[in-house]
């Protein structure tokens, strides 16, 4: 299984939002849904506070819950990656990967009824180019790539920075890192 | 302090806030799917230990109502469905590691069990409805072989209405992204819940009070039984990880609570129990039909409340200040 990684900096990320916009329009995704969000965590009492900003998605888990948990293989791995997508013609609405997923990251695509989410834009992946996400931020927090490649941006950033990823007790493995 | 605030809006239908995918649709299959599953096993056990003169509507009539109870219970299933064209696709494969698939195949097992299950006691039970199959020859055959082996279909019927009454409560306990489901508790105690619900059902249809007596009494033991794996899954929670103690809040004060207790526990295991130990004691009897229809409201509350408690249990908390009906004030474009 190829392992894509996405890998945002929160010491430089502003919470701008910026992701949030590219990927609703590389994705046409419509009005009211989102595939990605940005989350301000505050910790500490005023006025020793720290704030992070996360931008955050489908975590496209090695160990997907949403994709054991599907009734009729339309949640699936791609072309043996641990990139998660759904596939409408097999898709009965019937929302177990919804209730599978610990990040909430799934939504109902609305007004067709079968279940949507971040692809890590594979159409672009397929081409050599980054997701929508991380090639539109201002500040170059977001970078993408393969965690099989040791020399891959991803890999380096991961063996020189500290870092976590969101809620790993799920055991679902997420592949979205979060530099700290 | 620590504040998770999301910053970009997601209001993300179902999802935001909190996590409402299923809603009475869906408790309404998982009750009428136990309540088949009891109805099943009820009247096959009645075959298999020959109690035809002792409880003749369980060995003979009940039957009939399983199909008819569990396509309901599909219907409001199918109503759930956000792609309900796509709803063949259950049907064109097999995924071993979900419950869910697993119980579109045992539905579609459990039909032509429960069919000839019927046939086995259409004659003695119904008939006027039998001598309309009667009147065709394959009906005719089919319901003397039926019949010819009622015994065996009976043992036949059993592991698989068993296994419609408990892959429901595995469906959510297999959900590990909801603390509240996941407990391994949970099939059986739905499948014991439909059982007590279908002898509840028994209680009020049948006429011979040897058999009201009977069911009476196979209610009571059901529902000391589900009291008991109520208090395990309850326990198994408390005693779980930080996520399982938080998700057990939600009927510890929570916002479930008083459905939890006063309408499940309460209203749907321990008034009912209370009614039928005096009917059985010959303390009071006017309040007979009372503690059936009390169990089947129980059985439904069972449904409704755990699907809602586990919908709010969840690992990751996030504020949201976005309000989706300040889109509302923007200027409209063409």
């Amino acid at each position: 299984m190829t392992r894509y990684a996405m890998v945002i900096d929160t010491k430089t990320c502003i919470g701008c939002g910026d992701c949030v916009v590219a990927c609703k329009t590389e994705n046409k995704v419509p009005d009211g849904l989102n595939r990605d969000w940005v989350v301000e965590a505050t910790r500490g009492t005023y006025p020793d506070l720290t704030t992070e900003f996360r931008s955050e998605r489908c975590n496209h888990c090695s160990n997907a819950t949403c994709v054991t948990l599907c009734p009729t293989g339309a949640s699936h791995h791609w072309n043996d990656t641990n990139i998660v997508l759904v596939d409408a013609d097999k898709c009965t609405g019937c929302k177990a990967c919804i209730a599978a997923c610990p990040y909430d990251a799934r939504l109902v695509m609305h007004p067709d009824g079968y279940i949507d989410k971040c692809t890590f834009c594979h159409h672009r992946v397929e081409k050599g180019l980054d997701p929508a996400c991380v090639s539109s931020c201002p500040t170059r927090c977001m970078h993408f790539g393969s965690l099989d490649d040791p020399h891959s941006e991803v890999s380096r950033l991961l063996k020189s920075r500290e870092y976590k990823v969101l809620v790993p007790e799920t055991g679902n493995e997420p592949n979205v890192y979060y530099l700290i | 302090m620590s504040e998770e605030l999301l910053v970009t809006a997601r209001s993300n239908a179902l999802i935001d806030p909190s996590l409402h995918i299923w809603t009475w649709e869906v408790a309404m299959y998982l009750f009428m799917g136990g309540l088949t599953a009891g109805i099943m096993i009820i009247a096959a056990l009645m075959t298999v230990r020959d109690k035809d003169q002792v409880a003749p509507y369980a060995a003979t009539r009940l039957a009939l109502l399983a199909p008819i109870v569990l396509s309901l219970g599909m219907t409001t299933l199918f109503l759930d469905l956000e792609h309900k064209l796509f709803v063949y696709r259950f049907y064109t494969s097999f995924q071993i590691t979900s419950p869910m698939s697993w119980g579109a195949w045992i539905l579609i097992v459990v039909y032509p069990i429960s069919i000839l299950q019927i046939l086995s006691t259409l004659r003695i039970g119904y008939p006027s409805l039998a001598s309309f199959v009667d009147r065709v020859t394959i009906g005719q055959l089919v319901t003397d072989w039926c019949e010819r082996y009622r015994r065996e279909i009976a043992f036949a019927v059993i592991p698989f209405a068993v296994a419609l009454g408990i892959y429901t409560g595995i469906l959510l306990s297999a959900f590990g992204a909801r603390p509240f489901w996941n407990s391994g508790v949970l099939g059986l105690l739905f499948l014991v819940s439909g059982m007590s619900t279908a002898a509840a059902l028994v209680v009020l249809l049948a006429r011979q009070k040897s058999e009201k007596e009977m069911f009476t009494g196979l209610d009571l033991v059901l529902i000391f039984a589900e009291i008991a794996l109520v208090a395990l899954s309850l326990i198994s929670l408390a005693s779980g990880s930080g996520q399982h103690i938080e998700a057990l809040q939600s009927v510890m004060g929570g916002s479930y609570t008083l459905e939890f207790w006063v309408l499940f526990v309460g209203i749907g295991l321990l008034i009912p129990a209370v009614l039928e130990i005096l009917e059985i004691s010959g303390v009071s009897k006017s309040l007979a039909m009372l503690a059936p229809v009390l169990v089947l409201i129980g059985g439904y509350a069972l449904r409704q409340v755990v699907l809602d408690a586990g919908q709010e249990s969840t690992w990751t908390n996030y504020s949201t200040q976005y309000n989706s009906e300040l889109l509302q004030r923007l200027p409209q474009s063409d």
